[in-house]
């Protein structure tokens, strides 16, 4: 109780100071901080044209045009790619508006044509007052920077799964085929949160081999063996409604939740003992073989909740925060490896050696990642 | 902090009093020989001018690990290096890998130590680690200090190598007298290693197949026979500086006081083996299986008369006399990795020979087997390894392969 107590006070407070500090006058001599009313973004497949490349801190909105023929993302990043704020799945044509609280600092902003890679960056400075955060409110602020990314990933759940359960409720296997590891990135990038609630998650993620005798099978893997191995989706229409029903209430769940620095730590390390137990061997999607989607996704939510903490860490070790600085960014280099066009290789496309060496850069990342929980537990 | 350590006091304190390694490691089984069961639970030093784990009376467990360096940056090597040799001097007194433990640390944090020792004497352990010929590779700069007695081994006939469990650029040997002190030295070592080594492969030895010291009695391997009888023997001061310990003129001298080290998995068809008759089997070997005393003679440590044997008799192609006088010192385990599926035991001999050059040692000989012993009919090498084993880490100041990085 107390550390929630605490954490509340802490957002007050932390909401506080941002107000004020957004209505402090930008210092004198910067004249280009000033408070505009809407950033455009127009960005395409190659490029990413931000209107300003300085705002003053506080609450501001970008509104984000995709000219491009792919589906893109835009994300505003502090040091070490902590996610300040983020939108995805823009699809081509569209306008989507993405509000961020952001105190005084230097970010980049990032959009992601194909929704791959680290995407096409510029630098953003933001300048204004800013008072040091106190502990709590740095941890505060860690989880409501998670929580922020929880909203913005299990929004786009909603979105890919209603797509992927539209398609095999209207009978188009490949069109499932395509949408089933992309829907399920979403679920991966966030799924420590979802298994807070015990029953929803194995209704469904459950795998064949997880089940007891007799045990009803619902969920992504039902429907991915229907479409690789059976290849008879028609009897699937109540397994879809069940799915898109549970992935709503989850994602309802998940965005109520109460959740703890503590939360965000053990979450980074689960994610990759996902990875270390699941997807390495090729367990998680025995039928399609797509589970490296299911491993970048799992890297990037770890990523993600580390670098919520960031701030914290920093404060607390910034030793480890190189480390974990480096051990990310040689993960993420060993997956690269594997890109294949908006995607990714099969598993069983990859050899005995190349699988050692994806779990070589885990087991260095899990190791400093799992210092975190005692470090935000003090 | 738990200490699982019982200290052997007397022993201890007498061989610390002894000071060096081999010293130590001699002074401890008359002291410990009062009791059977502190024999098998005492620590022994692990400071000393040569390592533990070569002469030391052969423990009756192992668990060797050989280990891909993964990082390329030669600081964070050294580091791992000092990082081990701490650890290593913890664990080889019967204490925890980390200083707080398994239990110590924060609730929140994974504990420093896997647990799974708790408990438990220190059995004995010994660490041993050495430097395989790819580790002086253009990665560390360490290209111009690879000893030439680190040539890689020949192609020996017959033998089917799986590349995945041979070679390796740096190996570990644990020996105790409890199997789990040597998995929980192993595991805890890994771990830390982990993001700058990667396990290559690893093998556990349930029984040892040697003796390296006259204290004790001479085992069997699975084939039922005495090994090692012939073997050298802590108290062999001479023929040990002769033929197991790289002397300053050798070559490479920051190898003075170490030794080199071949691994190879001999894989047995225990199952053919177990059909041939005991005539045969005797004959193949040049010893009688009961006693193991040479063709002709009546107790094992007679003298070997090699001309009573047939010509490719085991005993008589390894023989020292057949190679210039070359002499291993032999300390392997013998193994069982469960059934190959073909209703067959995947078993056989782990072998572990240190010497002072491969090249005029382990190679002939092997060679010389490998062409004619008619044991080849029922064992098959499937792994090796080699590697420079260096000095002994000194005191606490000093670190595993400080020689090599000075």
């Amino acid at each position: 109780m107390s550390v929630i107590t605490r954490l509340a006070i802490g957002a007050l407070a932390l909401a506080a100071l941002t107000s004020c500090a957004a209505e402090t006058p930008a210092p004198g001599g910067t004249a280009a901080a000033q408070k505009p009313g809407k950033v455009e973004v127009v960005a395409n497949d190659t490029a990413c044209d931000v209107g300003v490349t300085q705002i003053a801190a506080g609450t501001s909105t970008f509104a984000i045009t995709n000219g491009g023929s792919k589906v893109t993302e835009f994300y505003v990043y502090a040091p070490g790619d902590r996610v300040m704020a983020e939108v995805e799945n823009i699809v081509p044509g569209l306008t989507r508006e993405l509000i961020a609280e952001l105190p005084a600092g230097t970010y980049e902003t990032a959009c992601k044509p194909g929704m791959v890679g680290k995407g096409i960056r510029n630098a953003l400075t933001v300048t204004g007052e800013h008072k040091p955060l106190t502990a709590d409110a740095a941890l505060a602020d860690a989880t409501a920077s998670y929580k922020r990314y929880i909203k913005s990933q299990s929004d786009t759940l909603l979105v890919k799964t209603q797509e992927f359960v539209d398609a095999v409720k209207a009978g188009e296997i490949d069109e499932a085929k395509t949408l089933f590891p992309i829907a399920r990135t979403y679920w991966e990038r966030i799924e420590p949160v979802a298994e807070i609630f015990g029953d929803l998650d194995p209704a469904i993620d459950a795998r064949e081999a997880d089940l007891a005798d007799g045990e009803e099978w619902t969920g992504y893997h039902k429907i991915e063996k229907d479409l690789w191995i059976t290849k008879d989706i028609s009897q699937d229409g109540p397994i879809a409604d069940k799915l898109i029903a549970d992935v709503t209430t989850i994602v309802e769940k998940s965005n109520a939740a109460e959740l703890t620095p503590l939360n965000l730590a053990n979450g980074a390390k689960e994610l990759l003992d996902e990875v270390a137990t699941g997807k390495i061997t090729g367990e998680e999607d025995i039928w399609s073989h797509t589970d490296l989607w299911d491993f970048a996704a799992n890297l990037a939510g770890s990523k993600a909740a580390v670098q919520s903490l960031r701030p914290v860490l920093e404060e607390r070790d910034p030793a480890l925060v190189a480390t974990l600085d480096e051990k990310f960014a040689a993960a993420e280099t060993e997956l690269g490896a594997h890109q294949k066009g908006d995607g990714w290789r099969l598993h069983n496309e990859l050899s005995k050696d190349e699988l050692k060496r994806l779990s070589d850069v885990i087991n260095a990342l899990a190791e400093p990642i799992s210092k975190i929980a005692p470090l935000v537990a003090q | 902090m738990i200490s699982r350590r019982k200290v052997f006091g007397l022993g201890a304190a007498g061989v610390a009093a002894a000071g060096a390694g081999v010293l130590a490691a001699r002074g401890l089984p008359s002291d410990t020989q009062a009791t059977p069961e502190a024999h098998t639970q005492a620590a022994f030093p692990f400071y000393g001018d040569h390592q533990a784990g070569i002469v030391t009376p052969a423990q009756d467990r192992l668990h060797f690990v050989a280990f891909d360096v993964t990082t390329t940056d030669r600081a964070d090597l050294m580091e791992l290096l000092q990082e081990w040799t701490a650890a290593a001097a913890r664990l080889t007194q019967g204490r925890e890998a980390g200083a707080l433990g398994a239990t110590g640390g924060s609730r929140e944090a994974a504990p420093h130590d896997t647990g799974e020792a708790l408990g438990l004497p220190a059995s004995g352990l010994t660490l041993t680690i050495g430097f395989g010929p790819s580790l002086f590779d253009d990665r560390f700069g360490l290209a111009d200090r690879k000893p030439q007695a680190l040539a890689d081994l020949p192609k020996f006939p017959g033998e089917t190598l799986t590349p995945e469990i041979s070679g390796g650029d740096i190996c570990v040997q644990a020996c105790a007298h409890d199997p789990q002190v040597a998995v929980h030295a192993i595991r805890n070592l890994a771990r830390i290693g982990f993001g700058r080594v990667s396990v290559r492969y690893s093998q556990l030895g349930f029984g040892r197949t040697s003796s390296t010291s006259r204290a004790q009695a001479t085992p069997r391997n699975l084939m039922g026979f005495k090994d090692g009888t012939n073997n050298l023997k802590l108290e062999d001061a001479d023929l040990l500086r002769e033929q197991l310990w790289a002397a300053p003129g050798d070559g490479a001298a920051w190898m003075a006081g170490g030794s080199y080290l071949v691994t190879r998995k001999i894989r047995m068809t225990v199952e053919t083996w177990d059909r041939t008759s005991l005539r045969e089997q005797e004959e193949i070997f040049g010893r009688d299986k009961g006693e193991g005393a040479p063709v002709g003679k009546k107790n094992e440590f007679d003298e070997v008369d090699l001309t009573a044997m047939r010509p490719d008799a085991h005993v008589r192609l390894a023989h020292p006399s057949a190679h210039g006088n070359a002499h291993l010192l032999r300390r392997g385990y013998n193994y069982v990795d469960g059934s190959d599926g073909l209703g067959r035991l995947d078993a056989g001999l782990f072998f572990i020979a240190y010497q002072r050059d491969p090249r005029r040692q382990f190679v002939p000989i092997q060679m010389s087997l490998a062409k004619i012993d008619p044991l080849n009919e029922y064992i098959r090498h499937v792994s090796s390894g080699l590697f420079a084993c260096p000095p002994g880490v000194v005191d606490a100041g000093d670190y595993w392969g400080r020689t090599l990085f000075a």
